[in-house]
């Protein structure tokens, strides 16, 4: 046959012969323009804190994964845009005080455990920024609170000359879940918080800023086909639910603390979800599910990461059960097995 | 009909206006040739005509070598239900006997005939006007002309206990760049309807339906301007692959063909629109076929839809089509989605050659590699239109699990490509889920 290829220089191939521009570089540089108002606004906000923040976490994420795979002999893997969200997001979910040291630990934590132990992306079951989030949040919950609880201007106090004992300005969500525990009441009205938890918040974690932002970014990427609405539609229509079964205001109870962030960036994240459409229905609502029992029930009212890494680890057995139904096909109880 | 929902969002692949579930909506590339008008193409200096060009059983040359032959002369058959002769396209002498590669790559016994140096293309040998429709149809040896090439009379013929209540005429032409069954619905309308009533009456069917998408809305109005009685002409939201048969049942009659039988077992039979005109030209004329149109397109000086007579070279038609223009990385016959990649040009056009794309460079899809992950985004199996798991059964087929990809229904991938198409890290998908079903296939799983 080689006499009659009259091209050398053709290629030939199986079909098809043509593939869409989509390209996973592409999808996570969306995600990260996705993410870019929050992180700008959030820098605007708070100034170099919040620069440092992100510079510490994102250097640290591509330094791990260049130095992994140098180490390892193989490939560079930074191109495909990954260790970069991992980074920026691991950010977003910090408090904008987090000593450096604890930031740059949690970068580490994150690609390295978080997701080439497992032998890279495409193959971790958790998502990594949350892994990292986890490790700092659990080695070092005390530190984290202290920086947290008293919230971005309590900080700022540390730097004035009246000290910190005098302010203690928990986050709205920690005062509405000790006023809760205290009385079933709440001592502060939910409805006056929408607007700066909406547009201008400085209390916990730098992703918390504007929810307004988050949400415009999510849509951002519905819209582009980048993300399952199913995820952040179950995830929040659940959180809303829940609350509102458990006598509070919805409304706050998905503006505040890490639900957006969680619901619109985290738990869409590809490798950790679902793969069916009614498996990410399934888990969004798990995600909502178990974020309001953490909040309502459970000693944590920062309960997203937790909620999102446990339906990390039942996305694969969603899938088993969420199977898309084959055309042609009626389902009999064998099959279904 | 369709089922319309919001418009067409990002690449389409999770949503859209869609008739079907699944699918993709990839560019059309059919701008440079859906105005040009269907011409002859030159008879070349010598046509190699293969005596295998549908499925079944390939024929046996009738002809030796220094034989004159007529145009519409019977040249090659076989006593075989599933077959179709083969006929001179030309007046001329059989140069030889022998063997030529084919656009699939594989190497058929073939009859090259040196055309005579005045050809008159208006006359031919007319097929025997014995027997019924049916056997005028497998004389004149027609056969799918969509790209499938299976013979026409097999498909006249439902099997016993089957009724067909619906036919289904495919003018979707769902393929990027192909504009060959668009300009034939627009030029002859009338032999399309024709053509639409003759196989109604001959299957004795209920209705007729001749579907194409949205986007050749002019064919559309050519043909609602004579379609009457039992003919239908239904426009589907555009979306690949909407010509596949059981996706366009069901964008039709939203009924899906069961796993395992025929789609005669939802009372539709499906024919391509070319198909049906040259069953009206055997049967009012008694013509053989014996040329077709293809799209030649792409990377070429002059695209256009040409009647190419059968046996005529690829590069004899790439010639007159006034040559490659730029960097050409792949040559394609029929669509860029489920075309087959020539590696030789001197290959001939057959029944079933619908187009010659010329892809440039960064058309061309990047060649293939397994060295990517699945990132698990989910894109594959949102828009697999038969519903399987495409990166699951990739894997199951890469690791050699033929089992666990029989029980995942490889077996029901129609191979239309959109799980590759739509992967961003570019994983040869089809591409290993067709290594998991020939596997299967060979196992005897049903």
């Amino acid at each position: 046959m080689s006499e009659e290829i009259t091209a050398p220089a053709r290629t030939v191939g199986p079909s098809p012969h043509i593939t869409s521009k989509t390209t996973c570089t592409g999808i996570m540089l969306w995600v990260v323009a996705a993410l870019a108002p929050s992180a700008i606004w959030a820098i605007i906000s708070m100034g170099l804190v919040a620069v440092q923040l992100f510079a510490v976490s994102i250097v640290v994420a591509l330094g791990t994964e260049w130095a992994w795979n140098a180490i390892a002999r193989k490939p560079q893997t930074l191109r495909d845009g990954s260790a970069l969200v991992t980074g920026l997001l691991l950010a977003m979910s910090l408090p904008p005080r987090t000593p450096w040291w604890m930031v740059a630990i949690g970068a580490f934590i994150a690609i390295a455990l978080g997701k080439l132990i497992f032998g890279g992306l495409g193959h971790n079951l958790f998502n990594p920024a949350l892994v990292g989030r986890a490790f700092v949040t659990l080695s070092w919950g005390g530190v984290l609170a202290g920086v947290q609880n008293r919230g971005w201007f309590a900080t700022l106090a540390d730097f004035s000359a009246e000290g910190f004992d005098t302010i203690s300005g928990a986050t709205r969500l920690g005062i509405a879940a000790s006023d809760r525990a205290a009385s079933g009441a709440y001592g502060f009205d939910l409805a006056a918080q929408y607007q700066p938890l909406l547009l201008k918040n400085l209390e916990g974690s730098l992703g918390e800023i504007s929810a307004a932002l988050l949400i415009l970014g999510g849509l951002v990427l519905i819209i582009k086909g980048i993300i399952d609405w199913r995820i952040p539609a179950g995830y929040i229509g659940t959180m809303g639910l829940i609350s509102w079964a458990f006598g509070s205001d919805p409304v706050f109870h998905v503006l505040a603390g890490g639900v957006m962030l969680g619901a619109f960036f985290m738990a869409t994240d590809y490798v950790s979800s679902p793969m069916s459409k009614k498996g990410r229905l399934v888990y969004g609502v798990g995600c909502g599910l178990f974020n309001a029992l953490g909040r309502f029930v459970g000693p944590m009212p920062e309960s997203t990461t937790f909620a999102i890494l446990f339906m990390n680890g039942l996305a694969p057995l969603i899938d088993r059960m969420t199977r898309p139904r084959v055309f042609g096909v009626v389902k009999t109880d064998e099959e279904r097995a | 009909m369709a089922t319309t929902g919001a418009s067409l969002i990002g690449e389409g692949v999770c949503v859209g206006r869609s008739a079907f579930a699944g699918g993709v909506h990839p560019p059309g590339y059919k701008e440079s040739t859906a105005g040009s008008a269907v011409q002859w193409a030159p008879v070349p200096a010598r046509l190699v005509v293969p005596l295998s060009q549908h499925l079944g059983a390939p024929c046996a040359a009738l002809v030796e070598k220094g034989d004159r032959v007529e145009r519409g002369q019977l040249i090659g058959d076989v006593d075989a239900m599933v077959s179709a002769p083969i006929h001179s396209p030309v007046a001329g002498v059989v140069a030889e006997v022998g063997t030529t590669l084919t656009a699939g790559g594989q190497r058929v016994a073939a009859v090259v005939i040196e055309p005579d140096e005045v050809q008159d293309l208006d006359s031919f040998v007319a097929v025997p006007e014995t027997g019924d429709d049916k056997a005028r149809i497998r004389a004149a040896g027609i056969v799918g002309m969509g790209g499938a090439t299976f013979p026409s009379t097999v498909k006249l013929s439902p099997p016993k206990g089957m009724t067909i209540e619906t036919v289904i005429l495919n003018g979707c032409e769902c393929e990027p760049f192909l504009t060959c069954d668009h300009r034939l619905m627009l030029e002859e309308p009338d032999r399309v309807v024709a053509g639409a009533e003759k196989i109604r009456e001959i299957i004795g069917a209920r209705r007729v339906v001749i579907a194409l998408e949205d986007n050749k809305p002019d064919a559309a109005a050519a043909l609602r301007a004579i379609a009457t009685g039992a003919v239908e002409v239904v426009e589907l939201p555009t979306r690949y692959p909407q010509g596949a048969e059981k996706q366009l049942i069901y964008a039709l009659l939203k009924k899906e063909v069961p796993h395992g039988k025929l789609p005669a077992a939802t009372g539709a039979l499906v024919h391509n629109v070319a198909t049906a005109v040259a069953m009206v030209d055997a049967l009012e004329r008694g013509k053989p076929l014996t040329e077709r149109i293809v799209t030649v397109t792409g990377a070429v000086a002059r695209p256009g839809n040409y009647r190419v007579l059968i046996g005529t070279l690829v590069s004899d038609l790439i010639e007159y089509a006034g040559g490659f223009v730029g960097d050409v990385e792949r040559v394609i016959s029929g669509g860029p989605m489920t075309g087959m990649a020539l590696g030789s040009l001197d290959v001939p056009i057959t029944k079933g050659s619908s187009g010659i794309v010329a892809l440039p460079r960064g058309v061309a899809a990047p060649a293939i590699s397994d060295d990517q992950p699945c990132i698990r985004c989910g894109r594959c199996p949102d828009s697999c239109p038969m519903g399987l798991e495409p990166y699951i059964l990739a894997t199951f087929s890469g690791k050699r699990m033929w089992d666990a990809a029989a029980e995942r229904h490889v077996i029901d991938c129609i191979e239309c490509g959109v799980c590759s198409y739509v992967c961003p890290t570019n994983r040869p998908l089809l591409q290993l889920i067709r290594v998991g079903k020939s596997a299967a296939m060979s196992k005897g799983v049903k």
